[in-house]
């Protein structure tokens, strides 16, 4: 091995495969069955139970914990799956620090929560993994639903659609369905191809044809996808990206940190990824601290978030705020971007401190430079071509109820539309929902 | 630190802590282990008549049921008396007394139903040393079938006839263990006394089928595709026990026979419990064959530490819960509580309000967000709150004072008054 983190520049191979091979591993691996059993006694099966409420696809929690604790973990796997199909991507990436496991009354009584999130996994996993899916198709209802975008939004509605028998076509540009779940989510949270295994699974219960290579807005219009279907359902998630607004922002190697995600968790070997030896992320989201540990883990030597207000404004928690620090990342408050300063390619950033005060974000007049091979912006995804004829509200797809949007026959689901934290189950919870009202206005019990 | 010291029939042990007769007791590596360990004495397990031994089954002999954790909470056994040589077991009993002679060693017995059968044995373990005998006619499975174990324990009349036939042939102290497999516990008891039985130990196993493999559909432990049901014991068994030794406890006829208490001893806290009811030295199996022999660490350190801050001797504890046990008709109808839950405790699981509103008094308020409160005019103080809370003293419940209006009944709390005089009752005798 020629290269290390010391290894100036942005160079492939600072760590060696075994390293590598570690630090990409599953960061919370499957339990046994033994550590389930475990896990599972600790439940109380409570009434009207608080972790139920938490989840946003309101899954019966202590129900599926008392099915594992007695032994059918196939059971609870199905008592998930009903609630939330993808319940196994959702067990390995959902911050269920601050949804189910945050209210769970252990975690309120000791400070130490059923351990929620991996007993679903545990239980997912083991039907998954038999190769069993546990639902089967209505008879089919002859209508058909398009649904726009293959990420959790978008998959979550069509299984549901197609449960009822309708028929499902998922238009989708990038080569592979799944989205952020395929090309987002952090490597070490679902390692392997579990992406793409769960989409397969999914798949399976038919009526489902996917179209890659389709996107609105290129090719497709939403007139004639009305024309051509029952429903549609716009399931695009944020395909933009916000601008630094800081001189500096087109020099080379200043990048988008989604895309560098993408990038590495498409990536067939981790060691040919170039990596730079200072690396700085700015922003303060899941997004920035996922390229930042994944920097790190690549072998950079320095990874510096800067995140231009206090830890308290921070929208990554306090979880993934201690994940990136265990990971030797550094996390700077109130400093904002100016300047990206370089020739040709960046080499330093230059912020300025800042203040949070009633009347906004102030800059302050000093400054301080970070050396960056690679500048990662992770400021935040916006909703990128929007069709023309929708309500926007607060840069989202309008939607009310159970994602209907201001367009009669148009359903809006996920990120893309208004509401809802940006995460993976409520995306799930949302393509649901919406999947459940298109049902029932198409068979005609609309409320 | 208390004085432990117990002095129970004659037979002295540096406490009361004793191994019941059964696997931990069936040698000598076991026995000189336990007494190291700190055990206070042993009950040798049963020994059966000269000549070939029984022989156990080859396979599985325990079944088990577990709580959370996979703690166990009851044992199943389907073993019989010592499957070793009389000769081995009295020589090397007589090595173990002779190097403990301050611990108590009581001889288990089980032989043939016939006077000479009986003889013959105490005079095989004359000259062993031990402190006395215990006659096992309390074991529910293989033995029974041959006439010997609960087979005679179910029989009030050979129980006093072997009883007899062991104080005329032999001089030592004699208890006689009791089986629960019967309806009325005390009629073995009485029958014991009547033999001349010095003490009556309690209770041996109940008859139990652990558990049914649902792939084979046989009991287990399951032998070769069969299984036959077994003796029971463990934490589970200790109410069953309890209960037990408080009846012979407080029956007239068997009142002051002194009892050494057996049934799911696993704390100091058990032990003690034991003792109030009657109970002169306590027997564990179960909790040493579940933990080893340092359990009794725990069981000495507990007891003396009570002992100490209720400034009692064990002399002090055994019998004293005894006259507290009563009739159902005594108790009275006057006392009235209400259950309370501490906000602060409370972690808001609502099993309590499932469990009332589902199955009791729908005494339990649940507001939306989630404080639990109890309805005092629904509450009727059945203790199922309390039962179901997870967290320990954070439903409790509060006496209503004489005087007190019940808002349940709008009737003001009198006082003394049970079921014997209550108008209610047909047979009702006049108050005076
Ligand atoms: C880096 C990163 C890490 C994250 N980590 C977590 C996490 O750990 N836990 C968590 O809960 N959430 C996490 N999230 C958020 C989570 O990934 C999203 O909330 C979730 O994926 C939203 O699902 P969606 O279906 O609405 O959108 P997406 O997953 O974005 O899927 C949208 C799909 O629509 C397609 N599409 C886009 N435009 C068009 C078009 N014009 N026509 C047709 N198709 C189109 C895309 O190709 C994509 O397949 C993370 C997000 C990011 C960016
Ligand atoms: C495996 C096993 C074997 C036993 N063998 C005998 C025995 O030989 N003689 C006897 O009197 N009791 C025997 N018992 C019963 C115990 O002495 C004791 O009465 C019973 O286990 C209840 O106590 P515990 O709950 O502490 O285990 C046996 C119990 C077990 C578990
Ligand atoms: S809140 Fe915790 S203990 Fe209660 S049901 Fe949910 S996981 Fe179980
Ligand atoms: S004591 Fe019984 S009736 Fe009263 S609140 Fe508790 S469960 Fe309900
Ligand atoms: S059972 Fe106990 S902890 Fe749970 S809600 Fe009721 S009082 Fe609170």
């Amino acid at each position: 091995m020629t290269n290390s983190p010391l290894t100036p520049g942005i160079v492939a191979g600072r760590l060696g495969a075994e390293a590598l091979a570690g630090n990409f591993a599953d960061i919370a691996p499957r339990f046994d069955a033994h550590e389930a059993r475990v896990a599972a006694d600790r439940c109380y099966f409570c009434h009207d139970a608080p972790c139920m409420t938490a989840c946003p696809t309101t899954i019966d929690i202590p129900l599926f914990i008392r099915q594992i604790a007695t032994g059918t973990p196939e059971a609870a796997a199905k008592t998930i799956f009903s609630q939330n199909i993808l319940g196994g991507m959702c067990a390995r990436v959902c911050p269920t620090e601050q949804l189910c496991e945050e209210v769970c009354v252990r975690e309120v009584a000791e400070g130490k929560p059923v351990e929620i999130g991996r007993l679903q996994r545990f239980a997912t996993d083991s039907l998954m993994a038999a190769g069993v899916h546990p639902f089967a198709r209505a008879k089919p209802t002859g209508k058909r639903v398009a649904v726009v975008g293959a990420g959790p939004a978008g998959l979550s509605a069509a299984h549901r659609l197609a449960m009822k028998g309708h028929e499902v076509v998922i238009y989708d540009p990038r080569p592979k369905a799944g989205g952020l779940n395929e090309y987002g989510i952090a490597s070490y949270k679902a390692p392997g191809d579990f992406a793409a295994d769960e989409v397969a699974w999914l798949m399976k219960i038919g009526g489902i044809r996917v179209e890659h290579g389709k996107a609105l807005g290129s090719g497709l219009t939403l007139d004639g996808l009305r024309k051509d279907h029952d429903a549609v359902v716009l399931a695009v998630g944020l395909a933009g990206v916000n601008a630094l607004r800081a001189e500096g922002e087109a020099l080379d190697n200043v990048l988008n940190a989604v895309d560098f995600i993408a990038g590495l968790r498409q990536a067939a070997d981790k060691a040919a990824l170039r990596i730079g030896r200072d690396v700085v992320v700015i922003g303060g989201g899941m997004t920035a601290v996922d390229a930042a540990v994944q920097s790190k883990l690549l072998g950079a030597e320095n990874v510096t978030i800067v995140y231009r207000r206090g830890q308290e404004r921070m929208s990554a928690s306090a979880h993934e705020q201690d994940h990136a620090a265990s990971a030797g990342v550094r996390i700077l408050h109130n400093a904002a971007p100016v300047r990206v300063h370089g020739n040709g390619a960046a080499q330093e950033v230059e912020f300025a401190y800042t203040e949070d005060g009633p009347g906004g974000l102030t800059l302050k007049g000093e400054t301080f430079r970070l050396k960056a091979d690679q500048v990662m912006k992770a400021i935040g995804q916006v909703l990128d071509g929007a069709p023309e004829g929708l309500r926007i509200e607060g840069g989202k797809i309008a939607v009310t109820g159970a994602g209907r949007t201001s367009v009669p026959g148009v359903w809006a689901a996920g990120d893309c539309a208004s509401g809802g934290e940006d995460l993976t189950v409520t995306a799930v919870a949302e393509g649901r929902d919406a999947a459940e009202d298109i049902h029932a206005s198409l068979m005609g019990q609309a409320g | 630190m208390a004085d432990l010291t117990t002095n129970f029939i004659g037979i002295k042990s540096p406490n009361p802590f004793w191994l019941a007769s059964a696997p931990p007791t069936d040698k000598e590596y076991n026995v000189r282990r336990a007494y190291e360990a700190g055990w206070g004495g042993v009950v040798w397990k049963t020994l059966g008549s000269e000549g070939p031994p029984v022989v156990n089954v080859n396979g599985p002999r325990y079944g088990a049921i577990w709580g959370a954790d996979r703690r166990l909470l009851g044992l199943n056994n389907i073993e019989l008396i010592t499957d070793r040589p009389l000769e081995v077991n009295l020589r090397e009993i007589k090595q173990v007394k002779r190097d403990y002679p301050d611990r108590a060693l009581v001889i288990s017995l089980m032989v043939p139903c016939d006077e000479e059968s009986w003889r013959a044995i105490l005079k095989a373990i004359e000259d062993t040393g031990a402190d006395g005998v215990e006659l096992n006619f309390g074991c529910p499975h293989g033995m029974s079938e041959r006439g010997m174990g609960s087979a005679v324990g179910q029989v009030p009349e050979y129980i006093e006839m072997v009883t007899r036939w062991v104080k005329q042939h032999s001089r030592m102290p004699c208890i006689v263990k009791l089986t629960p497999n019967i309806t009325d516990v005390r009629k073995p008891a009485e029958a014991a006394k009547r033999g001349g039985a010095d003490a009556v130990s309690l209770i041996n196993t109940i008859n139990s089928i652990t558990s049914v493999n649902l792939d084979s559909f046989a009991p287990e432990p399951t032998i070769d595709g069969k299984g036959a049901h077994g003796g029971y014991c463990g934490p589970a068994v200790k109410p069953i026990a309890l209960s037990m030794v408080s009846e012979i406890a407080r029956n007239p006829e068997t009142r002051g026979l002194p009892i050494s208490g057996i049934g799911g001893v696993t704390t100091w806290r058990d032990a003690a419990e034991f003792m109030a009811l009657g109970a002169g030295t306590v027997q564990v199996c179960t909790a040493a064959m579940t933990y080893g022999f340092k359990v009794v660490q725990e069981m000495i350190s507990g007891l003396s530490q009570y002992l100490d801050e209720h400034q009692m001797s064990v002399g002090d504890l055994v019998g004293r819960a005894v006259p507290n046990v009563t009739d159902w008709n005594q108790l009275n109808l006057n006392y009235v509580t209400k259950a309370q839950i501490d906000q602060d405790l409370c972690i808001k699981c609502g099993r309590c309000y499932a469990a009332c509103e589902d199955t009791s008094h729908q005494a339990i308020a649940m507001s939306d967000d989630r404080t639990f409160t109890v309805k005092d005019e629904d509450c009727v103080a059945c203790n199922l709150c309390i039962d179901v809370c997870p967290v320990e003293s954070c439903i409790t419940m509060r006496q209503l004072g004489k005087g007190e209006v019940d808002p349940r009944t709008g009737k003001t709390v009198g006082d003394y008054a049970n079921w014997t005089t209550h108008p209610n009752n047909p047979m009702a005798q006049a108050a005076e």
